[in-house]
């Protein structure tokens, strides 16, 4: 039956059969490449776009540059914050052979601990080979020079510098610099809110206090990059196009290295602080509050133990006094009540009053006492000032009432910040009756306005509230805005910093500066300071105060012995020299050390000894 | 028949002699030039991958010529005993053979690892085109059942080592002899039926997690970029980044920093297509198309079924290497691990690939010989 089926085969149209299944074969075989071909022209002509920028995405990394951060120096250039090479030793575990081996000679060379070959060891499994790993940071010069001998011996074993914030004079500029410290994750947000965070891909630090964050978008300077080709476990193959990163811009600042020693000399052990500033400008001269820290601690981080030790020490270090010390401004705004008394015609130049020694109220049998025991006897604006009357002051006080000394106070700038270019500033207060109705709610009382009328109870101002407040006398009412930047300048511009002066207190008659200038020459001339001021080369006026801290008794002597020391009387001194056209102005407060003219005012005068001597402010 | 008959192996003369099929040789030849031209770029320019691979080369047309030599009824004779040489090799794998990769491929016969499936891509479609040779055309249905019986059984064998990949090829060699040898289309029809029915079989039960994730990743490959979608994306992006002129030899980003992977096995194309473009692929695709199209003119040229249905079905096979590969590497097909034919670097397939055009040469270059008897 088989056999004779295949003697029935039909070759012819077998071979049809099959040609035509060949043809349709083929058939499917051009269709079947077409659809590749149509693929291929989709992916390569239609969406050739999409894949050549995923492409140029895969092998194309950018790694960003840092900037190097602006350097900071005094009026004379003396640099006050500047970037120093630290050097760290890296190695490349790619390049080395036997890591073991290499990181017990090393730390045959120089001391290695446990922990730094722990760390790095885990690094090494956790990066890429090709990456340098640091073993030890911050080498110091005689580990530096050991290594660089040796280098030889060790492939793949570098010594890598970069920069780190350096503060060559430690605690001396603290609070007017500030430091820089780790972006941490507020900082992060605040860029992003900000949108500069690209800006900061490379950056490690940041301001964080004083001048280092006010002018952080100034000293941070503009990224660069570096386009490189990667392969795909992304190690550099080449450098494609480099953009250098632009450096920050430098700040000169007004401060001066000289008068900064100086007032750190003065406060020696006490706690307190010095301003001075140029009143026409507001330029801020010295910038000091006692005692200060080491702001190099911060950079590279400060360890738990040190910072608690700061944040606990009973001298609160870490407080700005300068701007953040409130105080209450005790006598020195004597000058400032005398010229709103003349400008109201509460008094007349000539007006005299009696000084028994206390001041009572009417209907009450509370005395207010006079610092001086038996009183100053008649006493006039003249004598009120230089002699520091309180019983005059407290009479002038309650005439004025509190209405109108808070309203005129606060365009001394009491009660507001001076808007001097660091962010740490207190507004300290200014109290009104609003304040005390909000604060306490209460009404406020004539006996609330008399310790007011010396500068005490609720009344407090910063140093620097207080020398601005004397810059509006010497420039018969202008206000500066104080700043310690002068000038900002990088490779292609140059800015001077100069927020001028503005409007503060408007008088009625011209003559009255004159009058309250006098009454503040007197003061150094025949008043409280007499003794700090005898046997100046050069004139000047000023204002002595001391803030009770305490409340004393009825009757009672105050004894600065038998009181804790903490509890003793701060001296406040303000001033200004020359006498005429004054270049400088000042504030002192030295806080649980006494009176204004036994401790603030002989602190002025050496502080205005150095400035002529020196001549610090004298080539403008 | 008629000697006068015009045949162009007869037109090659002296080639003719040496049983040598010049314009499939001509095709070839083009095609294994340009193929090391690629290597050599997706080698990363490693001189010692391109003499392993021309070595290989030239044992591969060294087999492929010796091959050729032998006449297509000593072939046929030949199939059956190699069919059942091969089916026990596959079941000496199953029970003792070397795993490598996680599958069980390979027979280690001493002196070197071999993988039986590879016989059995030569075995398969000879074994069945001899049996279908052996009775008139179309053939009745239950010789297509035992041809279809010739095809599951070493499939089922090489799926369970497992290699869906090789197994389906496998299958699919054997199921072009039964369409060449002109099995109706009612059955054809009635087959695509059965097998959409079964493809859910095939997910749930038969094929492993890796295949399964293969498949998903090939439906949607950037739901996971990093992951099982990065070759498909990579891949991708080489070939669409190429554009129309490609980005020159050895020019190719994606392929020279090694972002595409296993550039110079399976993704091989990717690195043509990248670094000469649409132009390059069209090349390509045309040297491929000529070699099939030689083929099919070989296999309808053939004066006895037996060598019509192998020359057809080896043909058709090397097609389907070819579309697989490259719909792969494009995106059309999931990641099944073909490699390019005869382009990509590689040692056994490239040789039974070569046996199969020794075959073929045969067929083209013997039936004068035949038609005087």
């Amino acid at each position: 039956m088989l056999k004779k089926r295949v003697a029935m085969q039909d070759i012819a149209a077998e071979t049809r059969l099959f040609n035509s299944r060949a043809a349709i074969a083929m058939l499917i075989v051009c269709c079947l490449f077409s659809v590749i071909l149509v693929n291929m022209y989709n992916l390569q002509v239609r969406s050739y776009q999409d894949y050549q920028i995923r492409s140029e995405g895969n092998r194309i990394k950018v790694l960003p540059l840092a900037p190097n951060r602006g350097l900071i120096s005094d009026r004379n250039g003396i640099l006050l914050a500047e970037n120093r090479p630290v050097f760290s030793l890296e190695l490349v575990p790619e390049q080395i052979d036997d890591i073991d081996a290499t990181l017990a000679r090393l730390a045959a060379l120089i001391e290695i601990s446990e922990e730094q070959q722990q760390d790095f060891l885990q690094q090494v499994r956790q990066q890429r080979r090709f990456n340098s790993i640091a073993l030890k940071e911050r080498l110091d010069e005689q580990e530096v020079a050991i290594i660089s001998v040796n280098l030889h011996r060790f492939p793949g074993v570098t010594v890598e510098a970069r920069l780190s914030r350096h503060y060559p004079f430690g605690d001396l500029f603290t609070h007017a610099l500030g430091y820089i410290g780790k972006i941490n994750t507020n900082d992060l947000q605040r860029l992003e809110e900000q949108g500069v965070l690209a800006n900061y891909a490379a950056s490690r630090e940041i301001g964080k206090l004083g001048l280092e964050r006010y002018y952080e978008e100034q000293l941070h300077g503009t990224m660069g990059f570096q386009e490189v080709e990667v392969n795909n476990r992304g190690r550099i193959i080449r450098v494609l196009r480099s953009v250098p990163a632009r450096s920050g811009k430098n700040i000169r600042l007004s401060l001066d290295v000289g008068l900064q020693l100086t007032a750190q000399q003065t406060l020696n052990e006490n706690r307190g602080a010095i301003v001075a500033m140029d009143p026409r400008d507001g330029a801020v001269l010295a910038f000091y509050s006692n005692p200060s820290y080491d702001p190099n601690l911060f950079v590279h981080g400060i360890s738990s133990t040190a910072y608690n030790a700061l944040l606990h020490s009973p001298d609160r270090p870490l407080i700005n006094r300068a701007t953040q010390g409130i105080y209450p401004p005790a006598s020195t705004i004597k000058p400032h009540l005398a010229l709103l008394a003349l400008e109201t015609d509460t008094v007349q130049p000539d007006t005299k009053i009696w000084d028994p020694g206390f001041f009572t109220l009417p209907n009450s049998d509370h005395r207010f006492r006079d610092w001086k025991r038996g009183g100053h006897g008649w006493v006039d604006v003249y004598s009120a000032v230089a002699q520091s009357c309180d019983i005059y002051f407290y009479d002038l006080g309650i005439k004025l009432g509190i209405d109108r000394i808070s309203d005129y106070m606060r365009q001394f700038g009491f009660g507001e910040r001076t808007g001097i270019d660091i962010h740490e500033e207190a507004s300290a207060n200014m109290p009104s009756r609003g304040w005390k109705r909000a604060r306490f709610n209460q009404p406020w009382y004539p006996g609330d306005t008399v310790p007011l009328s010396i500068g005490q109870s609720f009344w407090t101002a910063t140093p620097l509230q207080l020398a601005v407040s004397t810059a509006v006398i010497v420039n018969k009412g202008m206000m500066p805005t104080p700043h310690m930047a002068a000038e900002l300048h990088s490779a292609d511009s140059n800015e001077l910093v100069d927020p001028g002066l503005r409007p503060g207190v408007n008088v009625i008659d011209e003559r009255n500066w004159d009058i309250i200038a006098d009454t503040m020459v007197r003061t150094v001339v025949t008043g409280t300071a007499r003794n700090a001021f005898s046997n100046t080369t050069y004139t000047s006026g000023g204002k002595t105060g001391t803030a009770q801290i305490v409340a004393i008794a009825q009757d009672a002597k105050y004894d600065a012995d038998a009181l804790d020391e903490r509890l003793r009387d701060n001296a406040m001194f303000i001033g200004y020299a020359p006498a005429v056209n004054p270049t400088v102005v000042f504030a002192v407060a030295v806080e649980n050390t006494g009176g204004g003219s036994s401790v603030g005012a002989p602190v002025g005068r050496q502080f205005l000894d150095y400035y002529f001597s020196a001549g610090v402010n004298s080539n403008e | 028949m008629n000697s006068t008959m015009v045949d162009p192996a007869q037109r090659s003369g002296k080639f003719a002699a040496f049983h040598i099929d010049l314009p499939l040789l001509l095709g070839l030849l083009a095609l294994l030039t340009f193929g090391l031209v690629i290597l050599y770029s997706a080698t990363g320019q490693s001189e010692a991958m391109m003499k392993a691979q021309v070595i290989r080369l030239g044992v591969a047309l060294a087999v492929m010529v010796g091959v050729a030599q032998l006449d297509p009824q000593t072939i046929r004779r030949w199939a059956i005993a190699l069919f059942s040489v091969g089916l026990l090799m596959l079941v000496a794998v199953l029970l003792f053979g070397y795993v490598g990769k996680g599958a069980q491929r390979w027979l280690d016969l001493g002196f070197m690892k071999f993988q039986p499936s590879e016989i059995m891509k030569l075995a398969v479609p000879m074994a069945v085109a001899w049996f279908i040779a052996s009775h008139n055309l179309p053939p009745r249905l239950w010789h297509l059942f035992i041809g279809f019986m010739m095809c599951a059984i070493p499939t089922l064998l090489i799926a369970k080592q497992p290699d869906l990949g090789t197994s389906l090829l496998i299958a699919m060699s054997g199921v072009f002899v039964l369409f060449m040898a002109g099995m109706s289309w009612r059955l054809i029809s009635f087959i695509a039926v059965l097998v959409s029915a079964f493809a859910p079989v095939m997910w749930y039960f038969l094929m492993h997690d890796y295949q399964r994730q293969r498949v998903l990743t090939f439906l949607n490959p950037e739901t996971d970029p990093l992951g099982s979608g990065y070759h498909i994306i990579q891949s991708k992006i080489a070939i669409g980044s190429g554009g129309v002129n490609g980005k020159g030899w050895l020019q190719g980003t994606q392929s020279q920093l090694e972002f595409l992977p296993e550039r110079h096995t399976d993704f091989i194309f990717s690195v043509l297509s990248e670094e000469f473009g649409l132009i390059g692929v069209i090349f390509l695709l045309a040297i491929y198309l000529f070699i099939i199209g030689r083929g099919l003119i070989i296999a309808s040229k053939a004066q006895d079924n037996f060598s019509k249905l192998v020359a057809a079905s080896f043909t058709l096979t090397f097609f389907v290497y070819v579309f697989v590969n490259i719909g792969m590497v494009s995106g059309l097909l999931p990641v099944v691990g073909v490699p390019l034919p005869l382009v990509s670097y590689g040692g056994t397939s490239m040789v039974t690939l070569m046996a199969a055009f020794g075959v073929l040469m045969s067929v083209s270059t013997h039936k004068r010989m035949l038609a005087n008897v």
